[in-house]
């Protein structure tokens, strides 16, 4: 019978159901995660890392923990500073016209 | 049975604006009957239809309904035995737009909490009753004046009350369609209705339906008649 | 109690059954509350994974790492420096790092060069990470150059791409011999970029590091706590992007606030009034509108939220990519581990279904306990 509490349950309940699954999902790729996550901390190990390679434009993002305290500033030919204004602009013409050229790998001929 | 004693209302009180649309005035509603307010356009109908039904609170007077003194329950109480007791059907229908006639119908019985599939059978049953049951899934938009009226006394009907308490019923309706409108408070009636109705359409107040008729001008009772002699008759003859 | 559920649920009818009437309007509510609860739930889902990932893995960083600071920058330390500081007591080891910037002005982009302390790659060759692959189109056994110091270019055999699923960490990275790297970068033999230290205790590292600068006033010793606070504090609320997303929700949120505080339509007040005056009670009224508030704010709520954890965890965050790039070439495609807080997803409850369903509630609170008795005009 049409009613629309009926309409409405079933769709909370979908969306529960959507959302449990998702937790369901969220547990076990966080478990499965754990040899991944291993993975990377034995490199961390290795390879003596101190940074995530989240942001590459500059040495101050690319390494935030081992930047500079007193100069954060200008470390790449495209980037601004540290502050919530340098997201809103963007870098010069001058600076970022380098048009690539993809001549420097040399393929091995196999 | 309603007694009222001494009923007054003032609206506006203290203010530039104060208007007194009740002076003094006393009536009886007597299980079973209908009862009739005539007079004409603000005599104070609608005001003392409001006030009997439990819908405002008069300035001075008491309400008495059954044994039981109404003026001075707190508003829960008064909603509860308002819904139990009186069924409104008002001058502008009242219905809400939108939705279909069938849940106008049943909107009053929303808060009881009875089980939904025996509601709908009931609405639709009282519908049925009113030649509407086809016309239970149209909007309310959708409806012609006279099913309007249908369904809003459908929805008066719906929780049962031993009052139904109607105001100008026949203010939009045609001749032929008051008549009908007239046939249906019969039938109520013979089921043991009491009805109390606010009119100054002849059709009305001239029916021999009425075992009382009360007149009223500016906010008093000019006359009350019983068993059909018109009291109004006699005085502006 | 079966009274009440039915009560309840009669009331839902009703209350969605209006809200279906303004079906335009309604709809546009929740779609662009939806949507703000979509970006808030992102930015949180986002924020806290890579917050707890960066945590779980750096937790094996160096524990001590000795910069040397010149003109007000970091530079080059001498190799000398390391056995002043391996005869402070409580330092286990001192082993230098060697590792640079490399800048590809044919890519724009930047590349880290690292020389592991173990098992560096053969002369002539380097590991590379698998961002660098990529944009260069370099698998093993390719030849790979890069210009030297002097101008001189340089090419050397890629032995390996390193694992994509290392990319957060290792999509810019190259890993090169030390002489090799000497020879790219021209840094003088005495000199390396810093010092990894060991220590005996955990508690002393602060201790330590007071030492060192009292020792080598020219040193900044970082130690594995600041590193993990640099992640701690990334993308906190200030920052650039977040204030303006977490801003334009409140901005929007207000706007719908204001909307519902300005009061009730005429119409509204009516059919409070007819309900009242059919026998609904101030509480029915109340009731009703706390339901019209739950029903939008809630599938909001479930909608966003559901919507964010799709897009961050699987879809990679993809509509945060073109912010987090910036104007980086090398950017990580990198998936985050699913690490959901609920007590955020509480916050983000908190602070919109909440507020949303008391707002609907308040204005009709004085409408609801009127007098029914305007409805007879
Ligand atoms: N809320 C109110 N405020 C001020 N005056 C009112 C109000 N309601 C009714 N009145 C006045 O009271 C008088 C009686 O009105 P009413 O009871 O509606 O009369 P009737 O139904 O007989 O036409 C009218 O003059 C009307 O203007
Ligand atoms: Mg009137």
């Amino acid at each position: 019978m049409h009613r629309h509490s009926t309409h409405f349950f079933s769709c909370m309940a979908a969306l529960m159901l959507a959302a449990s699954t998702l937790c369901v999902h969220g547990l076990l790729v966080s478990q499965w995660a754990g040899p991944s996550l291993a993975q990377k901390s034995a490199l961390v190990r290795t390879l003596r890392l101190t940074d995530l390679c989240l942001f590459t434009e500059a040495s101050y993002t690319r390494h935030s923990s081992m930047a500079d305290l007193s100069t954060p500033f200008q470390d790449s030919p495209c980037a601004f500073e540290h502050f919530p204004s340098g997201s809103l602009l963007a870098p010069p013409r001058h600076l970022s016209g380098v048009h690539p050229s993809r001549m420097t790998v040399t393929k091995n001929d196999r | 049975m309603i007694n009222a004693h001494g009923i007054g209302k003032v609206f506006n009180a203290d203010q530039p604006n104060e208007f007194i649309a009740l002076t003094d005035v006393s009536v009886a509603i007597h299980l079973n009957e209908v009862t009739i307010l005539k007079g004409p356009s603000g005599s104070g109908k609608t005001t003392l239809l409001g006030i009997i039904g439990c819908m405002a609170r008069p300035t001075t007077g008491r309400i008495v309904l059954g044994e039981r003194e109404m003026t001075s329950l707190p508003e829960r109480f008064l909603t509860s035995i308002r819904r139990q007791t009186f069924g409104f059907i008002f001058q502008q229908f009242n219905l809400i737009k939108g939705l279909t006639a069938l849940e106008n119908v049943m909107i009053p019985a929303y808060p009881l909490g009875e089980k939904h599939s025996l509601l709908r059978e009931r609405a639709l049953e009282i519908m049925a009753l009113f030649n509407l049951a086809h016309r239970a899934d149209a909007r309310i938009e959708w409806l012609s004046g006279g099913e309007a009226q249908r369904v809003a006394i459908a929805r008066a009907l719906i929780n049962d009350p031993p009052f139904i308490i109607a105001d100008e019923p026949t203010a939009h309706l045609d001749t032929k369609l008051s008549r009908e409108f007239m046939a249906i408070m019969r039938r109520l009636k013979e089921n043991g209705k009491t009805i109390v109705l606010a009119s100054h359409d002849p059709i009305v107040y001239d029916s021999d339906l009425a075992e009382q008729v009360i007149e009223m001008c500016d906010g008093r009772v000019l006359s009350t008649g019983r068993n059909g002699r018109q009291a109004g008759l006699t005085l502006f003859a | 109690m079966t009274g009440n559920f039915e009560r309840q649920r009669s009331i839902i009818d009703f209350t969605i059954a209006s809200l279906l009437r303004r079906k335009g309007k309604n709809g546009a509510l929740l779609v662009v509350y939806t949507l703000i609860i979509f970006l808030l739930s992102s930015v949180i889902f986002f924020t806290h994974a890579l917050k707890r990932e960066a945590a779980q893995v750096l937790q094996e960083a160096p524990e001590i790492i000795v910069q040397r600071t010149l003109t007000g920058r970091y530079q080059p330390i001498p190799l000398s420096y390391a056995a002043r500081i391996r005869e402070i007591r409580g330092v286990v080891s001192v082993r230098p790092r060697l590792w640079g910037y490399y800048y590809d002005g044919n890519f724009l982009a930047n590349y880290t060069f690292v020389i592991p302390d173990e098992f560096p790659p053969p002369v002539g060759s380097v590991i590379i990470g698998s961002g660098i692959a990529k944009l260069r189109e370099a698998s093993p056994g390719d030849i790979i150059g890069f210009t030297g110091y002097d101008g001189k270019p340089q090419s050397y055999r890629v032995k390996e791409v390193l694992a994509e699923q290392s990319q957060l960490l290792s999509a810019d990275l190259i890993l090169i011999s030390e002489s090799d790297y000497r020879a790219l970068s021209g840094i003088p033999a005495d000199l390396t970029t810093d010092l990894v230290l060991k220590v005996r205790n955990r508690k002393e590292f602060a201790t330590i590091a007071e030492k060192i600068t009292k020792l080598l006033p020219d040193t900044r010793p970082i130690i594995r706590n600041e590193i993990l606070r640099t992640y701690d504090a990334i993308f906190s609320w200030r920052s650039g992007i977040v204030i303006v997303i977490f801003s334009s929700a409140a901005l929007a949120f207000v706007i719908f606030a204001w909307d519902k505080a300005t009061g009730l339509s005429a119409e509204e007040r009516k059919e409070i009034g007819i309900l009242k005056a059919v026998g609904w009670e101030s509480s029915d009224v109340l009731l009703m509108k706390f339901w019209e508030g739950l029903v939008i704010s809630l599938s909001a709520f479930l909608l966003g939220t559901v919507l964010g954890y799709i897009h961050v965890f699987i879809g990679s965050s993809i509509l945060f990519v073109p912010v987090l790039k910036g104007w980086s070439t090398l950017y990580p495609e990198f998936k985050l581990v699913p690490f959901v807080d609920f007590g955020h997803l509480a916050a983000i409850f908190a602070l919109t279904v909440v507020p949303y369903t008391i707002t609907t509630i308040i204005p009709s609170w004085r409408v609801a306990t009127m007098d029914p008795d305007s409805v007879l005009r």
